[in-house]
């Protein structure tokens, strides 16, 4: 009966994946969205169930379905692990993914090709959900390609633009860069541990199995090498903002509150084995706070509404590696879900004002909007001071976790992750500023048809709403109720936070330097109405910043042109001398065949001699020479 | 008396052979392969072979050689001058001939026959009565065989050398 | 009746066979008229005939006898449907050099 439950929660979605994709056009766009809801909503319903039952019961589902691979001494299942961790991120993935359906019944609704955008969706909620079920680091794997197919997908889904299918194309193949470190990872696990599965690896490090801790450590890199990728972090980062190419739901659950996540998921998973690398840790560790740094500078000066929140997911993203590479793993599960709800929530009320603008995305030609979509407003302006981290939202509990584990551990990574928190606080409001407030900047014609969104719109920004603003509860510092149910996946207990003058002084430095920020924002934009310039008159700093520190030419100069050298010099020179020989093996049989046509030359005299001299030799090899 | 006999005829043949190729009038190469085919008949004779000598001068000479004189005569090679093959062409027969005649000859003395004692079994084994048994009773099969041959042969000489008729 | 063969011997015969046979393939090689080729290839006929009624006197057998027959049966069906060839291949050419056949030249 659970084996069947669990097999519902997997295959739902692919069948209004199926569903969509088949019979999609036939039926009516409304209905065709609503399909695909129910498939996520059934999901999501059977998630909640599971959950129930594993907190209470605290043992998890496991679901064995045959065996896949087996070899000499290493033997693969393809079966799935329903226990705290995936319970946990399933409930947000499922749950989220259902509301960003109903809103893009919706915002989508224009869009002729709606159920294969519908169809794209319910693939990658399967993909996610056997990502996140899978019991072994392959079936893991097998889902992680699969959301980065996905995204490919969704991202070039107005395939008709050859700037989005570009996008496309470098999320996937950054992607695949990553992957290529989780596939040496897992081979190399593989060979250490002679097991890919979790329960197996882990009974093997608490039975004190003598493992190689160098080539442990190699794995271990090459796995977050892998995370990088999926997750944005520094040097494979460059494919997120490109990615805003997709529609603005797609932004929202993939590039926000799911896809991205699974690096961390992925790390917390194998977070024994992470316990015995503390020098991969701290490799994580820098990376996230400078990711964190560097991508909240670059988003100080962006003008694209959905390029800011972008770049803010980079940079919290960061800090959730931040967190992990400190080994605080509860902390990084907790930012997860708060940046799900606050960051879909942005993300989809940006969704809400490029649509009532028709298309704008450029915020120096926004302004003013607060008195016309008030509710799209209030959701943003909840989401945005829980991302500053102003209390008692959620964001102010997780980002403050991350701030007082990086204290105690790591001073200097402790400085890095303020000034990120700051930097955060400063554009975050700078885009409401710019985007809400003072006047309207655009044209008479867009301001005639400015509205608040329909309801199938405002419904979802307003739960997450909620979320965003309640969902602290789940781990207040002293009563976390996340790290106890979270205990018996994690190797080290969590550390309980004792609330003594450090931490509050803590925690009232960082609430003043969201002020500050905040401040210095109202500032630039309120009192002095300041507007960003044209891009032509962007120099400087602001210049450098506005142009990503120009690492996408970089990549471009180092890494893409020598490929395309190496392409031209295997086409133009490789394969004409291949081809060359070819033909000239075909001119040899030609030739030698024109040479031996002469023989044939018609006359019965010639023949006959041959014929004799033929039965001569035939009869003095047989007779006379042997 | 005998071996005198033997060299005689074995000559009339070698000679009468030779003489068929290299003569140049076609009617006098016929004449000539006559008189072979006559004395390896008394070469069969020689062998007590009765039927078979006689079977082989009417067919042979009576039959094979008036169909080709009659050939010659329908084709008027009589006064024939026909240019010789080339000079390499000639040479290379030549050799060949003595290859062949090499090869063969060598294969025989290699083999060195066990030669036994040339028995005389007494009983009569090739007169004609006892033939016609053995043709009749052991090679029933090849014998009618050969009479569907000669009838085919028959039917396709006709056909192949009918006149076409031109339709106007 | 004595066996001849204690006389003369076979090895005589095999020498006497194989010179005619020989001959035979002179024959064919040397001329360029059709007629004389065959019958060329006749004289190879009997050069093998003699040789085995030789041989059917040495194991006594009649089977040797035999086969002769058949092979004359043969080349008397060969010469008549070869002859027939001729004729056909003397209304085209008017002659019958065969190095004039040469339309197979590849």
């Amino acid at each position: 009966m659970e084996t069947n439950l669990a097999l519902l929660l997997l295959f739902a979605p692919f069948a209004g994946f199926l569903i969509n994709i088949f019979f999609g056009k036939k039926i009516s766009r409304t209905l065709s969205g609503t399909l695909g809801t129910i498939a996520v909503a059934v999901s999501f319903a059977v998630t909640v169930f599971f959950f129930l039952q594993v907190s209470s019961t605290k043992v998890p589902v496991m679901v064995d379905l045959f065996q896949w691979l087996t070899l000499q001494n290493f033997s693969v299942n393809f079966s799935f692990q329903l226990d705290q961790l995936s319970l946990l991120w399933l409930m947000f993935v499922t749950g989220i993914g259902t509301l960003i359906h109903v809103y893009s019944i919706s915002y989508m609704h224009d869009d002729e090709n709606i159920n294969k955008f519908f169809a794209y969706l319910n693939l990658f909620i399967f993909f996610m959900i056997t990502l996140v079920m899978g019991s072994n680091l392959l079936i893991m794997f097998i889902g992680w390609e699969g959301v980065g197919l996905c995204s490919y997908l969704l991202i070039g889904f107005w395939y008709k633009n050859q700037e989005y299918n570009d996008a496309a194309k470098k999320a996937f193949i950054m992607n695949r860069i990553g992957d290529l470190g989780f596939l040496i990872g897992i081979f190399i696990l593989g060979y250490l541990f002679h097991t890919v599965e979790f329960t197996g690896m882990k009974s093997m490090i608490d039975n004190k199995w003598p493992i190689n801790e160098s080539l442990l450590g190699v794995a271990m890199l090459c796995l977050f090498i892998g995370a990088c990728g999926k997750s944005a972090q520094i040097p494979l980062y460059t494919w997120l903002p490109d990615a805003m190419a997709g529609p603005t739901p797609v932004s929202a659950l993939i590039h926000a509150a799911t896809m991205v996540t699974a690096g961390i998921f992925m790390i917390t998973r194998l977070n024994f084995l992470f316990n015995l690398t503390p020098d991969v840790l701290e490799i994580i560790a820098i990376v996230g706070a400078v990711t964190s740094l560097v991508a909240a500078s670059i988003g100080l000066v962006q003008n694209d509404i959905k390029k800011v929140l972008a770049y803010s997911t980079v940079s919290q993203l960061g800090l959730m590696f931040l967190a992990l590479g400190l080994g605080a793993y509860e902390v990084a599960v907790f930012h997860v879900i708060t940046h799900a709800f606050f960051k879909a929530c942005l993300f989809l009320g940006s969704g809400s004002v490029i649509h009532a603008l028709h298309g704008e995305q450029d915020m120096r030609n926004m302004g003013g909007l607060r008195k016309v979509m008030k509710i799209t407003f209030i959701t943003f302006l909840i989401s945005t001071l829980a991302i500053s981290g102003l209390p008692p939202l959620s964001g102010f509990f997780s980002k403050d976790e991350i701030l007082l584990t990086a204290f105690h551990h790591n001073k200097p990574l402790w400085v890095i992750g303020s000034i990120a928190s700051i930097m955060t606080a400063f554009y975050m409001f700078r885009l409401i500023y710019l985007t809400f407030y003072k006047d309207f900047r655009g044209t008479e014609e867009q301001k005639h048809h400015l509205h608040e969104s329909p309801s199938l719109i405002t419904f979802p920004l307003i739960v997450l709403a909620i979320l965003a603003f309640f969902g602290g509860a789940i781990s207040l510092p002293g009563m976390s109720w996340l790290n106890e149910y979270l205990a018996p996946v994690m190797a080290k207990p969590a550390v309980h936070e004792h609330l003594g003058t450090t931490e509050y002084i803590l925690m009232s430095i960082a609430v003043a330097g969201a002020l500050l920020g905040i401040g210095l924002a109202y500032n630039k934009y309120i009192s002095k109405n300041e507007v960003p310039p044209q891009d032509s008159e962007i120099t400087g700093i602001a210049g450098v910043l506005y142009n990503k520190y120009y690492v996408d030419e970089i990549y471009t100069a180092i890494i893409v042109k020598p490929i395309y050298a190496i392409g031209s010099f295997f086409k133009n020179v490789t394969e004409v001398a291949i081809s060359a020989f070819i033909f000239g093996l075909g001119k040899v049989a030609v030739l030698l065949g024109n040479e031996g046509k002469t023989i044939q030359n018609g006359s019965i005299g010639f023949y006959l001699l041959f014929f004799v001299l033929g039965v001569c030799s035939i009869i003095g090899y047989i007779f006379l020479v042997k | 008396m005998i071996t005198i006999v033997f060299y005689i005829l074995s000559a009339i043949t070698l000679g009468t052979a030779f003489l068929t190729i290299l003569s140049k009038n076609p009617i006098h190469s016929a004449i000539y392969l006559v008189l072979c085919f006559f004395s390896i008949a008394g070469h069969y004779l020689m062998f007590n072979a009765q039927f078979l000598a006689i079977v082989h001068i009417i067919v042979y000479s009576g039959a094979i050689m008036i169909l080709m004189l009659f050939t010659i005569m329908l084709m008027n090679l009589n006064k024939e001058d026909e240019r010789h093959k080339p000079i390499l062409s000639r040479i290379a027969a030549v050799v060949s001939f003595c290859l062949v005649a090499f090869v063969l000859l060598a294969t025989f003395i290699k083999a060195q026959p066990a030669i036994r004692e040339y028995k005389v079994s007494g009983q009569d084994y090739q007169s004609i009565q006892v033939l016609g048994k053995v043709l009749l009773n052991d090679y029933m099969v090849p014998f009618e065989f050969a009479s569907v041959l000669l009838l085919v042969s028959m039917i396709g000489a006709v056909l192949l050398s009918k006149k076409e008729h031109i339709n106007s | 009746m004595e066996n001849i063969l204690q006389e003369i011997g076979i090895d005589n015969y095999i020498y006497l066979a194989t010179l005619l046979f020989c001959i035979g393939i002179f024959g064919v090689l040397y001329r360029r008229n059709a007629i004389v080729m065959f019958m060329s290839i006749e004289i190879m006929l009997n050069a093998v005939n003699l040789l085995l009624v030789a041989f059917s006197t040495y194991h006594q057998d009649a089977a040797g006898q035999v086969f002769v027959f058949f092979s004359m049966a043969v080349a008397a069906a060969e010469v008549a449907v070869g002859l027939a060839i001729l004729v056909a291949v003397f209304r085209n050419h008017n002659g019958i050099d065969i190095d004039n056949l040469k339309n197979l030249k590849g």
